[in-house]
C-alpha cells in the first residue's frame, strides 16, 4: 500500500509544482473568468500538459498514453488544485477518457484516445439529469433506430461540453428512471445533427453545459461496454474520476489552509496576531486534522486502483466522504478567519472557497458517499 | 533470521503463533482470561523477547529491526492475542532506552519485557493536571537517596503498581520547569500510601498516592537531576502514541459483539439498509474514521522512515483516537436505547452490560495523557507553529 510518494512521485511533484507556479498562478484563472474566456480555460497550456505526458498518466502506451498510476496522476491533481488551474482533467480525462478506456471498445479507443493525450481532443461526459448526484436516475431515452439509437432527453452539468469534440452519453435503453440496469453509454460527436449545447457558466469559474438530445442518431459501433449493461462501466468511471477529483481537492485544501495559517500569524487585532486566540487556534487544529485525513484516505483510494485491489468502490466513497466533509471545513474557516476581506472578490481565498464547494457537490457528497459505503459493507 | 526475507519472517512468526496461541485466548484484550493458560502464553512470548520486539537482546527485546518489529505486532493482533502494553513496556521502557544510564537499563529493562515488574506514572497532582509543570511533590536528598513528601492523584494502577516513575519537584527556587527531577522508587514500602479512587464506570483501578517520607536511591534519577521536565515530555510522546497508533486500541477491540453488528441487530435492516438512515450514516462516518485513523498513523510512520514528515502527527492521532473511540460509544448507545442504561444484571445482558460499562470507561480517554484541548494546543503551538 503506497502511503507515501516514490522517488519518482516526488520528481513529478516538483516539476508540476514549478510548471503551475511558473504558468498558472491563480490569477490566471481569474483572468479566464473575467474576460469570459470562450473556452475557459487554455488549450495551449493543456497541449504542453500533453507533451509532458501528464493527460496520458493513466492510459495504455498502445493508445499513446504513460501508463502510470494513479499515485502519479494524483500528484498532477493535487498541483491543479493548488493553484486552481481549469484545465479539463475532470471532464476528459476522469470522465470521458475513463469512459472510452473502461467501455472496452477497441476501434474507439483507437480512434480517440491518442489525441485527448496529446492534448488535442476534449471529450465530456453527459449522466446528469438533476440537481443532486444520482448516477442511475436516467430518463434521457435511446430507441433502436436500424442499426443505431436515437437519443431524446435533456443533460445538465456536462463539464466543459461547449468545448467537447465528443460526448460519453449516458441513456436509457430499458428499464425506468433509477434502475441501474438498462443504461447504455454512447459517444456522441459534437457536431451530430439533434444535438445542442448550451454553455453554463460556474460559479467556480468553469463550465459545464445544458445538452439537449432532440432525436441524435448514433450508431451501434459507438457504444461503450454491453447495451443495457453501461451502469458497470459507468459505476467504475465514477470511482475513478471520484478518486481523481478527490486527489485535486487535497491540493486545494493544501493551499487554503497554509494561507489561512499564513493569515492568522500575521493578522493583528486588539494588539496581537490573531493567532493568539485559543478559539481559532483549536479550529486551525482541526483544519489540519481534516487536511492530514483527507490527504491519508486518498492516497489510500490512489494505491487501491494502482494495486488492482476489490475495494476501489469503498475507498472512493470513504475518500469523497472524507473530501466533501473537510471541503466545508476548510472552506468555511479559510473565510471565517479571514474576515470581510475573505469576503471580498479581490482576496484569492474566496476562489478557494467556491471551488470547493463545487468540488463538494460533484460526483456525490457526504452523505451520498456514507450511504453508498454503508450499503457496500452490507448496512 | 536476519538474512530470511520479510515474508519468511511473517510465515515463521505465524506458524510459531498458530502453533503455541491457545484457542481460548485468541479473543483480544479481555480482563477475563484463564489465568494459568495466560501466564504460559506470555512467558512463552517473553522468551522470544516478542513483548518488545524492538528492544536489544540484553535488554530482553529480540533486536528486531523496525519492519520485523512491526511484523511481530501485525501478526499477534492478527490472532488477537493477549500481549502486555503496561506502563513498563509502552512508556518506561522506550524512555530508558533513550535517556537511562546503562545500569538503569541492564536493572529495569529485562523485568519490564519478562512482565515481572507492574510500573505506575506518578505526574498529575490535585493541583497540577493539565499545568502538569507547577506540580509540588518534593524530593530532598539526603545521602545517597531522596526523601519524598507529596501527593499525586489519578494514578493509575497504583494498588497494583510494584515500582513507580514519579516527577517531582528539587529545586524549588529554579523556574516551574527546570526544578522538576524523574526518578523510579519502589512503592511497597513505608512511606508510601495508596488509596483507591472509584470512578464513573464502577472501577477503582486509579488512586491518589501519598509520600511521607518515602525514599528513592539517587542513582534511580533518570536524566539529569533539574531536568525531569525534557524526559517527562518524551515519555509523553509515548503515552500518546501507544493507543492512537493501533487502529484497535484499547477497549473498542476487547468487545464481544463489534459496533456493526449491534447496531445492525438493534436498529433492524429493511431493504439491505439499516432501518434508520441517520444511525446509517453516523456508523458509516464512524467507520470511516477508524480507517483513516489507522491509516493516517501508518502514513505518519512511513513518511519518517522515507525521511518525508513534514508535521508531526503524534498529537492529532491522540485527539482523533479519543474522540473516535468515545463516538463509538455513543453509536452503541444510541443503538440500545434503555437497554443501554442498565448498571447490572438482571433485565441486562453481557453485551449491553459491557456497552453502557465502556460508554463511561471511555469518558477518561479525552482527558489522560493530556486532554483533548490540550492535544489541540500543541497542535496549534508545536505543531502549526502559530505564536502565543
Ligand atoms: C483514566 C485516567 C487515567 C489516568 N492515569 C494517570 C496516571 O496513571 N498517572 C498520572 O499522573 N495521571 C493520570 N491521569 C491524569 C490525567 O493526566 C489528568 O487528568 C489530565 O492531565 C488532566 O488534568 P486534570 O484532571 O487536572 O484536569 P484540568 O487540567 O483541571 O482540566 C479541566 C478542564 O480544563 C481544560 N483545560 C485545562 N487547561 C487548558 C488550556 N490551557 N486550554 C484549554 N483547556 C484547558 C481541560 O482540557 C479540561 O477540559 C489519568 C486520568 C484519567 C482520566
Amino acid at each position: 500500500m503506497a502511503l507515501t510518494l516514490t522517488e519518482d512521485q516526488l520528481i513529478l511533484r516538483d516539476m508540476a509544482r514549478s510548471f503551475f507556479d511558473e504558468k498558472s498562478p491563480v490569477e490566471r484563472m481569474r483572468t479566464l473568468r473575467d474576460s469570459r474566456d470562450t473556452t475557459g480555460f487554455s488549450h495551449e497550456l493543456w497541449k504542453e500538459m500533453g507533451k509532458l505526458g501528464w493527460i496520458g498518466i493513466p492510459f495504455p502506451e498502445a493508445v499513446g498514453g504513460a501508463e502510470l498510476g494513479y499515485g502519479e496522476l494524483g500528484v498532477v491533481l493535487s498541483e491543479c488544485g493548488r493553484v486552481l488551474a481549469p484545465e479539463p482533467f475532470v471532464s476528459t480525462v476522469l470522465l470521458g477518457g475513463n469512459a472510452v478506456l473502461l467501455g472496452g471498445n477497441e476501434p474507439l479507443q483507437k480512434e480517440l484516445l491518442p489525441d485527448v493525450c496529446r492534448g488535442e481532443r476534449l471529450l465530456s461526459l453527459a449522466f446528469h439529469e438533476h440537481g443532486r448526484f444520482a448516477p442511475h436516475a436516467v430518463e434521457t431515452g435511446a430507441t433502436r433506430d436500424g442499426d443505431g439509437f436515437r437519443i431524446r432527453g435533456e443533460k445538465r452539468f456536462v463539464l466543459d461540453g461547449h468545448v467537447a469534440d465528443q460526448i460519453v452519453t449516458v441513456a436509457r435503453t430499458a428499464g425506468g428512471s433509477g434502475d441501474r440496469a438498462g443504461l447504455t453509454l454512447f459517444v456522441v460527436d459534437a457536431d451530430a445533427a439533434g444535438l445542442s449545447v448550451q454553455r453554463t457558466e460556474l460559479v467556480d469559474g468553469r463550465n459545464a453545459a445544458r445538452v439537449t438530445f432532440d432525436d441524435v442518431t448514433v450508431d451501434a459501433t459507438r457504444v461503450l461496454g454491453e447495451i443495457d449493461r453501461g451502469a458497470d462501466v459507468l459505476d467504475a468511471v465514477f470511482d475513478r474520476a471520484t478518486i481523481g477529483l478527490c486527489a485535486e481537492m487535497v491540493g486545494t485544501f493544501e493551499e487554503a489552509f497554509e494561507r489561512t495559517l499564513a493569515y492568522l500569524k500575521t493578522r493583528e487585532q486588539f494588539g496581537v496576531k490573531i493567532g493568539t486566540f485559543q478559539a481559532l487556534r483549536h479550529r486551525a487544529a482541526h483544519m489540519f486534522g481534516g487536511l492530514e485525513f483527507a490527504r491519508s484516505v486518498v492516497r489510500d483510494a490512489q494505491s487501491a486502483i494502482d494495486d488492482g485491489r476489490g475495494d476501489v468502490a469503498e475507498c472512493a466513497s470513504a475518500a469523497k466522504a472524507r473530501c466533501s466533509e473537510v471541503a466545508n471545513q476548510i472552506g468555511a474557516e479559510a473565510i471565517q478567519m479571514h474576515g470581510g476581506i475573505g469576503m471580498t472578490d479581490e482576496e484569492e481565498i474566496g476562489l478557494f472557497f467556491k471551488r470547493l464547494k463545487a468540488a463538494e457537490l460533484t460526483l456525490g457528497d457526504a452523505i451520498y458517499h456514507r450511504n453508498r459505503f454503508a450499503g457496500l459493507r452490507g448496512y | 533470521m536476519s538474512s530470511a526475507s520479510l515474508e519468511e519472517f511473517r510465515e515463521e512468526v505465524h506458524v510459531w503463533i498458530e502453533q503455541t496461541l491457545p484457542a481460548e485466548l485468541r479473543v483480544g484484550l479481555r480482563k477475563d482470561l484463564p489465568k494459568e493458560s495466560r501466564r504460559r502464553w506470555i512467558s512463552a512470548l517473553a522468551e522470544r523477547g516478542w513483548i518488545v520486539p524492538d528492544w536489544p537482546v540484553e535488554y530482553g527485546g529480540a533486536g528486531l529491526d523496525r519492519k520485523r518489529a512491526a511484523i511481530v505486532k501485525s501478526e499477534l493482533a492478527a490472532f488477537r492475542a493477549p500481549t502486555i502494553r503496561g506502563f513498563g513496556v509502552s512508556m518506561l521502557g522506550p524512555t530508558l532506552l533513550e535517556f537511562g544510564t546503562d545500569e538503569q537499563k541492564r536493572e529495569f529493562l529485562p523485568p519490564i519485557a519478562r512482565d515481572e515488574v507492574q510500573w505506575c506514572q506518578g505526574y498529575s497532582e490535585p493541583g497540577a493536571g493539565s499545568d502538569l509543570a507547577s506540580l509540588q511533590t518534593r524530593a530532598v536528598r539526603e545521602g545517597d537517596e531522596y526523601v519524598i513528601t507529596g501527593q499525586k492523584i489519578w494514578t493509575s494502577y497504583a494498588h497494583v503498581a510494584d515500582w513507580i516513575f514519579c516527577l517531582v519537584r528539587t529545586d524549588p527556587d529554579a523556574p516551574k520547569h527546570d526544578g522538576i527531577t524523574f526518578i523510579l522508587f519502589p512503592m511497597k514500602q513505608p512511606g508510601v500510601t495508596v488509596s483507591p479512587l472509584k470512578l464513573i464506570d464502577g472501577g477503582a483501578d486509579f488512586s491518589q498516592v501519598f509520600f511521607d517520607g518515602a525514599r528513592a536511591q539517587a542513582k534511580h534519577v533518570v536524566g539529569p537531576v533539574g531536568g525531569g521536565w525534557t524526559v517527562a515530555k518524551r515519555l509523553l510522546q509515548h503515552e500518546r502514541t501507544t493507543d492512537g497508533s493501533s487502529e484497535e486500541g484499547g477497549i473498542t477491540g476487547a468487545m464481544k459483539e463489534s459496533l456493526v453488528d449491534l447496531v445492525k441487530r438493534e436498529v433492524g435492516m429493511e431493504d439491505g439498509a439499516l432501518a434508520d438512515p441517520t444511525i446509517r450514516q453516523r456508523l458509516a462516518a464512524q467507520e470511516m474514521e477508524k480507517r483513516a485513523l489507522g491509516l493516517t498513523m501508518a502514513r505518519a510512520m512511513a513518511e519518517a522512515r522515507a525521511g518525508q514528515a513534514t508535521r508531526d502527527i503524534g498529537s492529532l492521532g491522540k485527539y482523533r483516537w479519543a474522540s473516535m473511540v468515545k463516538n463509538e460509544q455513543d453509536i452503541a448507545m444510541l443503538a440500545l436505547g434503555t437497554q443501554g442504561l442498565g448498571w447490572s444484571a438482571p433485565g441486562f445482558d453481557e453485551r449491553e452490560l459491557e456497552r453502557t460499562k465502556a460508554w463511561l470507561t471511555t469518558r477518561a480517554d479525552s482527558i489522560w495523557g493530556g486532554t483533548n484541548e490540550v492535544q489541540l494546543n500543541v497542535i496549534a503551538k508545536r505543531v502549526l507553529q502559530i505564536p502565543e
